[in-house]
């Protein structure tokens, strides 16, 4: 069975860390612009991008939020780079229990960059509007894929995953059995 | 629901082991902001005058300013005040970075600090998770050092550390509080390590709220897209290489020698390849798209990180080039010490050991050299080893101390305060009201909207004044075009730039505001982003209070009157508010006396300016004017007449 090729919007957002100044405005922006309502309060704990920042060494990387995962890696990397150790956790975009980046800090659910997707649309996601040292750039580039057709799933689904992964699919069930007595 | 503040204090008492999260009153928001206006209030009401700087019952507050957690670009400035046993009086001190933001989203608008503990201990903050733990395992750590250990223990990358290094614990004068790679200077790591607090470790996850919040928004976007782009804000010496405006202007050494043509190409050229080639980067504050921060790789010295004139003042207090600065900073940095106030004192005592005031036998084992002697000074400074021990007082304890003439060579101090290494010919007269009457105790803290010197030529006047956004009133655009002579200026006009000046940094210090994007560079003309004339529409963006420009010059009158209130009843009177003898070569006594009563007068302050109950009514602290009155400080029902000073100068 032969998959149609179809032609695909990449964005990308480009981090240059020579660049970055370790400020997180790109922190404070995402936490506004994912606000309910939008921009109605701060809080750089549920942005959707984080700096790394370590000034004894140097280092500083943006990382935007990317898939949950239920546990740590059995071993990490240790990358040397311009002659500075960074860890592979420095450029790792998972929502992980190793740290507490990317998990929402109330409920303990995990965040995913979503590119600012809105309608109407955003020229640029919010962290790359701010970024006044242009270490983030945004690029949109045509590619073209094999289509996988792929169900579209809502923020629910994504959630409970997270939570069945988390707690097991009975303990769910029941949490929801019970909150649902309380309606 | 509170908007852009949390309503909340931290109180900690350091003797009892206690600690209270309190509810503020919002009246206070609204009549003095927040910063270092609610601190004043907190340090106005809560310690007696008669209370020792080193008194359990002497307050070391660390603020956030109101603006902090906001959208609002560059609000990221932390106050601390407490008192300083330096001057007897309220300490001002700033720090820029990310514990002031980081402090709000744990929930707090400041922190309360007042007691001793028994043994050194650090306060963890996490949201509401408070705890005073033990400390002692960080004994003699350097204050980023300590930073760095604390993110480890702590399992937490994102905790923001203020720590104090050697000098704090050793409780020297001129002791910083350091955060990352910024520094609360001023006189304030002295209280901290009295109080044997090493470090504050804060973590918040909880959201700042906002009362308006598209708008300001979009209004933040607007002033962060304008910040960026433009030179007139952030630090000029960050990219501008060529520093020959300190080199040859201020003054070396003990603050005494002026080399003229110090400047050249090729030193320029040396010095930049020294920067350069041990760069890492510049790094920003909070929310800013400015990078103001040099980061300095030495080979065999901790990192460093330094702005502004913080590069000059050790190789030119030592009469050596900008490498010996790159070498000592960093290790001046982990022993955290001021780098304005420090180099000065140890110029002072090479100074009173060149006139035979002190001999070599007090300074057994110094080297021969200035770079050996000045790295020898600062070990026996901040172990209060020796003459160190002298020295850790201030340039102004210590003349005392040491007494035999040593007082004639303490010329650069104000309020027995390290002055910046300035001395000119003639007389600036905003300049003077601005050293004499200023207690935020540096000229940096207090000038910066109105230019320090004229336009030589009419054109060149009208051009500048022709993009000059911040002013708040036109009548400073005449001042400026009519200003020709630097000494030829009406004492009204001086008057009135004076106040803005100083305006623009009681706002700054109760919003948060850096001054770099606002206090300090007004001076430039051009677009700088923050002014009186939208700072009014940020505060009600997101606060929802009500605020415009007459309301937000109302508040700075109150924040800087209850200062001097505050000061005023610790002793500060007319005879202290005179700039060093020697700051300019031509003075004229009678003229600057009849200009100080002008501006006393101008500011509501009586003849030894103290302010009167007019005043303070008319700015709604009729507590304050009362409380004067019971101390005998303002006698009632006579406006122009002053008392005997409540409590004397601190003595050693």
């Amino acid at each position: 069975m032969n998959a149609a090729l179809a032609t695909k919007t990449v964005k990308e957002i480009k981090v240059d860390i020579d660049k970055c100044t370790g400020c997180r405005a790109c922190e404070m922006a995402c936490s506004a612009y994912h606000a309910q309502p939008r921009y109605s309060s701060i809080n750089p704990a549920k942005s959707r991008i984080r700096v790394v920042a370590d000034e004894i060494n140097d280092e500083y990387v943006p990382i935007r939020a990317g898939d949950y995962t239920p546990s740590e890696c059995n071993g990490r990397h240790i990358y040397t780079i311009g002659g500075k150790e960074y860890s592979e956790c420095s450029f790792c975009g998972a929502s992980c229990p190793s740290r507490d980046y990317f998990v929402e800090p109330d409920s303990g659910l995990p965040l995913k960059c979503d590119m600012c997707e809105s309608v109407p649309p955003l020229a640029e996601p919010m962290c790359v509007q701010v970024c006044g040292t242009d270490a983030l750039t945004y690029v949109e580039r045509e590619e073209e894929r094999e289509e996988k057709p792929q169900p579209k799933r809502g923020q629910i689904e994504i959630g409970l995953e997270s939570l069945v992964k988390e707690y097991g699919i009975e303990a769910v069930i029941a949490s929801l059995k019970q909150m649902s007595k309380g309606q | 629901m509170r908007y852009a503040e949390t309503g909340f204090s931290l109180e900690i008492d350091l003797s009892r082991g206690s600690i209270e999260k309190v509810e503020s009153d919002p009246r206070d928001t609204e009549l003095y902001l927040g910063g270092q206006g609610i601190a004043a209030k907190i340090l106005f009401e809560r310690v007696p005058p008669e209370t020792d700087p080193f008194s359990p019952d002497n307050l070391l507050i660390f603020s956030t300013g109101l603006l902090h957690g906001t959208p609002a670009p560059a609000a990221n400035r932390t106050v601390v005040n407490t008192f300083s046993p330096q001057t007897n009086l309220m300490s001002h001190s700033l720090f820029g970075g990310f514990f002031g933001p980081e402090l709000k989203y744990a929930g707090y608008d400041r922190i309360i600090i007042r007691g001793k503990a028994p043994d050194l201990v650090y306060l963890y903050i996490h949201n509401d998770k408070v705890e005073i733990r033990d400390a002692t395992h960080l004994r003699g750590k350097g204050s980023t050092e300590t930073g760095d250990l604390l993110k480890k223990e702590l399992k937490d990358q994102k905790v923001q550390v203020a720590a104090i290094g050697l000098a704090g614990e050793n409780r020297v004068f001129m002791a910083s509080i350091e955060h990352n790679h910024a520094s609360a200077a001023r006189g304030v790591g002295v209280i901290m390590g009295d109080k044997r607090l090493k470090a504050i470790a804060v973590r918040g996850t909880k959201d700042v709220n906002i009362a308006r919040p598209a708008e300001l928004f979009e209004t933040c976007q607007s002033i962060q897209k304008k910040m960026a782009e433009s030179k007139f804000n952030g630090d000029w010496m960050a990219d501008d290489e060529n520093d020959s405006f300190h080199h040859n202007h201020f003054a070396w050494g003990n603050a005494r020698t002026r080399r003229k043509n110090y400047w050249s190409q090729e030193l320029q050229e040396r010095w930049t390849r020294w920067k350069y080639d041990h760069m890492d980067r510049q790094t920003g504050c909070y929310n800013c798209p400015k990078k103001c921060r040099n980061v300095i790789n030495w080979p065999g010295r901790p990192r460093f990180g330094y702005k502004c004139f913080g590069k000059d003042t050790y190789h030119m207090a030592a009469f050596l080039e900008l490498d010996f600065s790159y070498e000592i900073l960093g290790v001046a940095q982990e022993y955290g010490v001021d780098s304005y106030a420090t180099p000065q004192v140890i110029a002072f005592a090479l100074e009173l050991l060149e006139a035979g005031i002190l001999t070599d036998k007090d300074f057994p084992g110094m080297p021969a050299d200035s770079r050996g002697r000045f790295f020898y000074l600062l070990e026996k400074i901040v172990r209060r080893e020796g003459i160190g021990d002298v020295l850790a007082n201030g340039v102004s304890h210590a003349a005392k101390q040491i007494g035999n003439g040593a007082e004639a060579y303490d010329h650069n101090t104000t309020k027995k305060f390290e002055q910046l290494p300035i001395k000119l010919g003639k007389l600036n007269p905003a300049y003077f009201l601005m050293i004499a009457t200023g207690e935020k105790m540096s000229i940096t803290q207090i000038e910066g909207s109105f230019p320090q010197d004229p336009l030589p030529t009419r054109e060149q006047r009208e051009e500048f004044v022709s993009k000059w956004e911040a002013v708040p009133d036109e009548k400073f655009k005449k001042y400026f075009l009519e200003w020709e002579k630097r000494n030829d200026i009406s004492d009204q006009a001086t008057c009135e730039i004076v106040d803005w000046n100083e305006a623009m940094h009681y706002i700054d210090d109760a919003t948060g505001l850096c001054g770099f994007v606002s206090s300090f560079n007004g001076q430039f003309g051009g677009g700088v982003a923050y002014h009186m004339n939208n700072i009014p529409q940020v505060i009600s963006l997101a606060t929802g209070m009500e605020m415009d420009k007459e309301r937000l010059w109302k508040t700075f009158k109150r924040i800087r009157t209850l200062v001097r209130a505050v000061n005023v009843r610790r002793g500060l009177r007319r005879k202290d508010e005179r700039p060093p003898e020697d700051h300019w070569a031509v003075r004229n006594e009678e003229y600057e006396q009849k200009l100080l009563s002008k501006y006393y007068a101008f500011k509501g302050w009586n003849s030894e300016g103290i302010p009167t109950r007019q005043t303070l009514e008319i700015l709604d602290m009729d507590y304050v004017a009362d409380d004067l009155e019971q101390r005998g400080i303002l006698t009632v029902g006579d406006d122009a007449s002053a008392r005997k000073p409540s409590a004397e100068a601190a003595t050693i």
